[in-house]
């Protein structure tokens, strides 16, 4: 692992061929009101790159991912995802929605259904699959995250490591090309941590297309190809993690990394 | 019925039962009428019931049943008509009920929807509905149906006056449904919402697997509320001349025959409708613990 990512040039290093990227993102501007949350986003990401965003609470990092699978819309700029140009069309945005996965902090299960529907309801639903397919196709996935035997309990009946690794599942099922992950395990215990940053790094090796917002620094060094660094609604720097975290070039950064460290 | 008055006299009751249950209904057509009730009794049984077999198609008789129970009871296509006016009695009562609560509760939930909508013509509409309706008593809008309602129609064309009444009572309860309604779906967290959009559910799809399902079970008890409020209240309609079975029972009384039996009448009215009123709390309160065990939050 420690080879691949050597081996991946940094997106700056390599003029990259566009038909690689998989989410161009362009002088992208976003407003609550008249708050300017994000400023001048531009950020491309290349098919199977890992992206590690960071950053001070308030910084705009949820709102940016938010913003590639339109559960936030923003103002001005482009943002494209797989080819599909993020409008208001309601067409396009439900194909791109299809397509990328999301994990969110608080997990957001369905609490009504069973960890097996939750996580077979959108292949019925979105992919129109049959049913049947669709659940044995859940349980390779709840296989995938280690908790097959789980399927028939409701989410209320899981700990919290558990709920964020179905949470996980459900959005694998869809086959997404891009999967965005939302501060995945910082609602969890520290002894759950682990256990779900395992499922992400073996989620890695397979060639996902990751962006994930996280301080989980271990995660960053051992799956990123970039680091991406956000403060005040702009992206400040971005560098490989080794570089990153060794030897950061801005005193926001500088000051950032001294107050997770310290933690 | 001549006895001394130191016991009650069951009688009047016994002797005025058919009317009380059916109204003016011709004798010859009653099996219609029963057959309606008989109907009913299932459609309620296939609503109710959990795991039947084929509980799709119970479900479906359910939603058919008003509009063969309409046709049981009015007639035409093949059965002699029978005016509406010639319904009263317990009859009366549950049409007025049945219909309220069977088409108060859609129309509530798309209103509630509505309210929440990000269209604002759609949700303007739907807020000064649900705000009119709300501000008004209902024996005003009773008496617009009996009245006014005729100004709006085209001149000439008479509408049925218990399909207007049947209007205004439904229009009034969903429009306290939709409140409740709303109140549950404040209830979700936005996670729901997202999490449903990010996995590329259509609104109504969202809807219908996830926001709904959790909504309405938050809305149980506001829901059963308002269905025993409509029913009780459907007592209302003898104001405009008709008669339900509190209408019919008091027109009894004045008949010299029965003179003075007023506690047995208002005791049977009474124990009519609380029978009815507590079957849906008690069924309300069964379908909340069911939830409940369901999945703990
Ligand atoms: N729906 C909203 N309406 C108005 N302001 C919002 C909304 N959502 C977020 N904000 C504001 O936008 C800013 C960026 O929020 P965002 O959630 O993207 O930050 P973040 O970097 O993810 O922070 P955290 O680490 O706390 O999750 C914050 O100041 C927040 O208060
Ligand atoms: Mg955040």
């Amino acid at each position: 692992m420690a080879n691949e990512i050597s081996d991946t040039p940094s997106a700056e290093a390599t003029s990259v061929d566009s038909s690689d990227l998989i989410i161009s993102i362009k002088e992208m501007h976003k407003w609550f009101d008249d708050f300017h949350v994000l400023k001048d986003i531009n950020l491309d990401v290349r098919r199977g790159e890992r992206i590690v965003i960071c950053g001070p609470s308030g910084s705009g990092k949820s709102t940016l991912i938010r913003c590639i699978n339109r559960l936030e819309q923003h103002q001005k700029g482009t943002i494209i995802v797989d080819g599909t140009e993020l409008t208001q069309d309601l067409k396009n945005i439900e194909i791109i929605r299809s397509e990328v996965g999301m994990v969110f902090q608080q997990f957001n299960l369905f609490p009504h259904l069973t960890v097996l529907e939750n996580v077979a309801l959108a292949p019925i639903w979105v992919r129109k699959m049959p049913r049947a397919e669709a659940e044995e196709n859940a349980m390779k996935y709840l296989e995938r995250v280690k908790i097959p035997e789980q399927a028939s309990k409701y989410p209320g009946q899981l700990s919290g490591g558990q709920q964020q690794r179905v949470a996980i599942a459900r959005s694998l099922c869809m086959s997404p090309r891009i999967m965005l992950f939302d501060e995945p395990t910082s609602a969890l215990d520290p002894e759950m941590i682990k256990e779900v940053l395992d499922v992400m790094i073996e989620l890695a090796e397979s060639g996902m297309t990751m962006l994930v917002v996280t301080h989980e620094m271990g995660f960053a060094t051992a799956v990123a190809h970039r680091v991406i660094f956000m403060d005040g609604g702009e992206i400040i720097e971005e560098n490989t993690p080794q570089e990153f975290f060794t030897n950061p070039e801005h005193d926001r950064t500088k000051l950032f990394l001294s107050q997770i460290l310290h933690h | 019925m001549d006895a001394p008055r130191d016991g009650a006299c069951w009688a009047f009751i016994r002797g005025s039962f058919e009317l009380f249950v059916y109204g003016w209904y011709p004798e010859p057509e009653r099996w219609r009428v029963n057959l309606s009730f008989l109907l009913l009794v299932i459609a309620i049984f296939g609503v109710l019931k959990d795991n039947l077999p084929g509980k799709k198609y119970w479900l479906w008789f359910a939603v058919f049943f008003p509009f063969i129970a309409a046709w049981l009871l009015v007639g035409g296509f093949g059965l002699v008509p029978v005016g509406t006016q010639k319904i009263g009695g317990i009859l009366l009562t549950i049409i007025v009920g049945v219909t309220g609560i069977t088409f108060s509760l859609p129309l509530g939930i798309l209103l509630a929807l509505g309210r929440r909508s990000h269209l604002p013509v759609l949700r303007a509409v739907c807020v000064v509905f649900i705000e009119f309706i709300r501000g008004v008593p209902l024996i005003t809008l009773l008496f617009v149906a009996s009245t006014m309602l005729t100004y709006f129609l085209p001149p000439g064309s008479s509408f049925d006056l218990l399909m207007r009444v049947l209007i205004m009572v439904t229009i009034f309860a969903a429009a306290y449904i939709a409140e409740v309604v709303r109140g549950g779906l404040q209830g979700l967290s936005s996670g729901q919402y997202e999490a449903a959009d990010a996995l590329g559910l259509t609104y109504w799809k969202a809807h219908r697997l996830i926001i709904l399902p959790q909504a309405l079970k938050i809305s149980i008890p506001g829901i059963v509320n308002t269905f025993i409020g409509l029913y009780k209240d459907s007592v209302l309609v003898l104001i405009i001349g008709m008669m339900d079975i509190l209408g019919l029972g008091r027109a009894r009384l004045n008949d010299p025959l029965w003179l003075g039996l007023a506690p047995e009448l208002y005791l049977f009215i009474a124990l009519f409708f609380f029978l009815c009123c507590f079957s849906m709390a008690r069924y309300s309160l069964g379908l909340e613990k069911k939830l409940r065990t369901g999945h703990k939050q």
